[in-house]
């Protein structure tokens, strides 16, 4: 599915990844821990192509092509999914149109028909349904003004109508109270696929007691220095990040 | 070039026909234009505009002109249900206008003694109460005026519809000047919704439209007001609103430049009497070549009055824009409440704004707020679109449309909202694809409350 390896990135010249390798099989779930700042957001960021994350080193290929060359928008269009920990607010542009413009892309990408109008909103609004939120959210201006919990719900409504090959959940439990975090969840893992992964990044175990992830990786200081089974985000619940932070002991 | 303009300018209003009514107003006019000095770039207020466009003409009187399909189309706002007074080159059209039939409007030709009274005592009241915001234009509209639309909400009348004045341009064998001139009076407890409106077919045409409206707001009256400069792109259009608003009056408004080859435009509201409010939007959208020049003054005379202006401007290829916000606290107008915003995005390197809130504030307990700003897209949401598969393109035309659709959609009547998203969506999205997604939901009949 996606294979990343040695990755260097520099953020405004300053190095955060540093030779991070990722092998992860469809219909994996992998999820990522580590300390504030070890490099977590910015590889959601540099596998979606943001601006300002420059590649210095290393391969990312999903499904056989290298991505690193591709604009953000072929990457998604090849099946890759951020959601966002910040969700952005576009004003005047509506929930609606921005959603069918970005399905009509996804779809033409992969040589599908475009659905018409009236099929698009009946389908955003069953899959409103399924996130939990009110069907006029697809009319007020994308992200404007929805509470946190809103904006995670209308992220994972996107990777619903967008159906991604590789999502990346970045801290998607931020900000969110248990009750909305349930509903994502379920979404997720209504989601799941053998042919759909998952790089689930979060600083809490809680998260994962609802998302159970097949692999779990710590992130520290720009590379991976620990994997194991879904058991050891309950171990780094108990004992925090510090123990592993200097060492060195293996990538997945 | 200057001096040829206003001569001949001044030789064309000599040659018009006069109402009895006007010519103390058309001697005056006449007067101080000839005086005037014609603006140069060492002129404060017209530092920015050029108005080498205007004067590489000579500007005739058109001939009485018919309607075409187009001039029908541009008189017709979908879903408003107005009143019309339709003008095509000047000449009322028949054929287009019905609101004649309103006892509250009137051709200042047509007024009979009681409005013959009122247009005496009010035109041009509310141009002398700017203090310096008047420029030789005004006196030009003065000289020129022979013709014009009164409309007299009566004492605690609400118009039943709204009151759409359409000044439309056709082509015509020789560079024109239309002198538009509208003076609304509301009495105490009026409420109505005006949509000033000027537009152009698409036959190649040179014209100079120098307009002029004067509003009074009685007490406690309401004014929704839309001036909508719709003109094909080589128009040029020097357009004036002065208003008056009485004790606890409100003037809610939207003024939209599209941009044409020169469009200036001042609006001066003096709030004359405690408790008025004025909330003021505006748009304009200058592209290729064209300039468009806003300048606002709100004169806060007396106290316990509150006033918010929003302007925002897109300018792409070479256009060049210019907005300058003046906001006049005297020193008796305490307990002000005044805010400006001026919002501004630059498509490309080659296009330009001129911004300048200009705060003047004479009162130490008042609350007046400013801002202005020039941007190019936020970074930030083209690459949430982007993260979806939009490409590049696309995201720019939808982040321009939203930054300016946002003001649309706060407007209270959808029928202007809808008649103007398309307009922008296509400003924006210039090859077709670009704008699809824009217009697509309205296209299928599923926009707005059915969404």
């Amino acid at each position: 599915m996606i294979s990343i390896k040695n990755l260097h990135a520099n953020v405004e010249d300053k190095q955060i990844l540093k030779g991070l390798n990722l092998e992860i099989g469809p219909g994996e779930v992998h999820a990522i821990m580590g300390p504030n700042g070890a490099g977590k957001s910015t590889l959601g960021n540099v596998l979606s192509g943001r601006d300002g994350y420059e590649v210095t080193e290393g391969s990312v290929v999903l499904n056989g092509k290298d991505i690193l060359e591709m604009e953000p928008e072929e990457r998604a269009r090849e099946g890759l999914f951020l959601a966002f920990q910040y969700p952005v607010e576009i004003p005047g542009v509506s929930n609606l149109e921005f959603l069918k413009a970005s399905v009509d892309a996804v779809r033409a990408h992969q040589g599908k028909d475009a659905l018409d109008s009236v099929q698009f909103l009946k389908l955003a609004r069953e899959k409103c349904k399924a996130v939990n939120l009110d069907a006029s959210f697809l009319k007020r201006g994308v992200n404007e003004g929805f509470s946190g919990g809103e904006k995670k719900r209308n992220e994972l409504m996107q990777m619903m109508l967008l159906e991604p090959e590789l999502c990346i959940l970045d801290e998607t439990d931020s900000g969110l109270d248990i009750d909305a975090l349930q509903v994502v969840a379920e979404g997720v893992n209504a989601m799941r696929d053998p042919k759909r992964s998952f790089i689930v990044v979060t600083h809490y175990q809680r998260l994962l007691d609802y998302i159970v992830p097949d692999y779990v990786h710590v992130l520290a200081n720009g590379r991976i220095v620990k994997s194991g089974g879904k058991e050891l985000a309950l171990e780094l619940e108990e004992k925090g990040y510090g123990w592993l932070e200097n060492s060195d002991n293996g990538a997945a | 070039m200057a001096e040829q303009f206003q001569t001949q300018q001044l030789a064309l209003a000599n040659s018009v026909a006069q109402l009895p009514l006007l010519t103390t107003l058309n001697a005056q006019g006449r007067e101080a234009f000839a005086e005037a000095a014609m603006p140069t770039r060492k002129t404060e207020a017209w530092k920015y505009t050029s108005l080498t466009a205007l004067l590489a003409n000579e500007y005739g009187a058109p001939a009485v002109a018919g309607s075409n399909e187009q001039l029908t189309a541009a008189a017709t706002i979908n879903g408003l249900d107005a009143a019309r007074l339709v003008f095509v080159n000047g000449q009322l059209s028949n054929e287009l206008s019905d609101a004649l039939a309103l006892q509250q409007v009137t051709l200042f030709s047509q007024a009979n003694d009681g409005q013959q009274a009122l247009i005496s005592e009010k035109l041009n009241s509310v141009l002398t109460q700017a203090q310096g915001s008047e420029h030789l234009f005004n006196d030009l509209n003065n000289a020129n005026v022979n013709e014009g639309v009164l409309i007299h909400v009566g004492k605690n009348e609400r118009l039943q519809q709204p009151l759409q004045i359409s000044y439309l341009t056709t082509q015509n064998a020789n560079p024109f000047a239309v002198t538009a001139r509208i003076l609304l009076v509301m009495e105490t407890g009026a409420d109505a919704t005006v949509v000033e409106h000027y537009g152009s077919d698409e036959h190649a045409q040179v014209n100079f439209t120098n307009a002029l409206t004067e509003i009074l707001v009685g007490d406690n009256a309401r004014l929704q007001h839309y001036r909508l400069n719709l003109m094909q792109e080589e128009s040029l259009h020097i357009g004036s609103t002065h208003i008056d608003l009485g004790r606890d009056s409100q003037y809610n408004a939207f003024h939209l430049a599209l941009g044409s080859r020169i469009t200036r435009s001042d609006l001066v509201v003096n709030h004359n009497k405690g408790g008025s409010h004025c909330e003021i939007s505006g748009v304009y959208i200058p592209q290729n070549q064209q300039l468009v020049d806003f300048h606002t003054c709100i004169e806060h005379k007396v106290a316990h009055c509150t006033s918010n202006e929003v302007f925002r401007g897109i300018m792409n290829d070479k256009a060049k824009a210019v907005f300058n916000g003046r906001i006049h606290i005297h020193p008796q107008a305490q307990k002000t409440l005044a805010e400006l915003s001026n919002k501004n995005l630059l498509l490309t390197n080659s296009a330009e704004i001129n911004t300048k809130p200009e705060l003047e504030i004479y009162a130490d307990d008042v609350k007046c707020a400013h801002g202005a700003t020039v941007a190019q897209l936020d970074e930030k949401g083209l690459f949430y679109l982007r993260s979806r598969g939009i490409s590049k393109r696309e995201a720019e035309v939808i982040m321009s449309f939203g930054f300016i659709n946002e003001l649309l959609e706060a407007l209270p009547d959808e029928a202007i909202t809808n008649l103007l998203r398309p307009i922008l969506a296509q400003r924006f999205g210039r090859e077709q694809d670009l704008a699809l997604h824009l217009l697509e939901n309205e296209a299928a009949g599923i926009a707005g409350e059915n969404a």
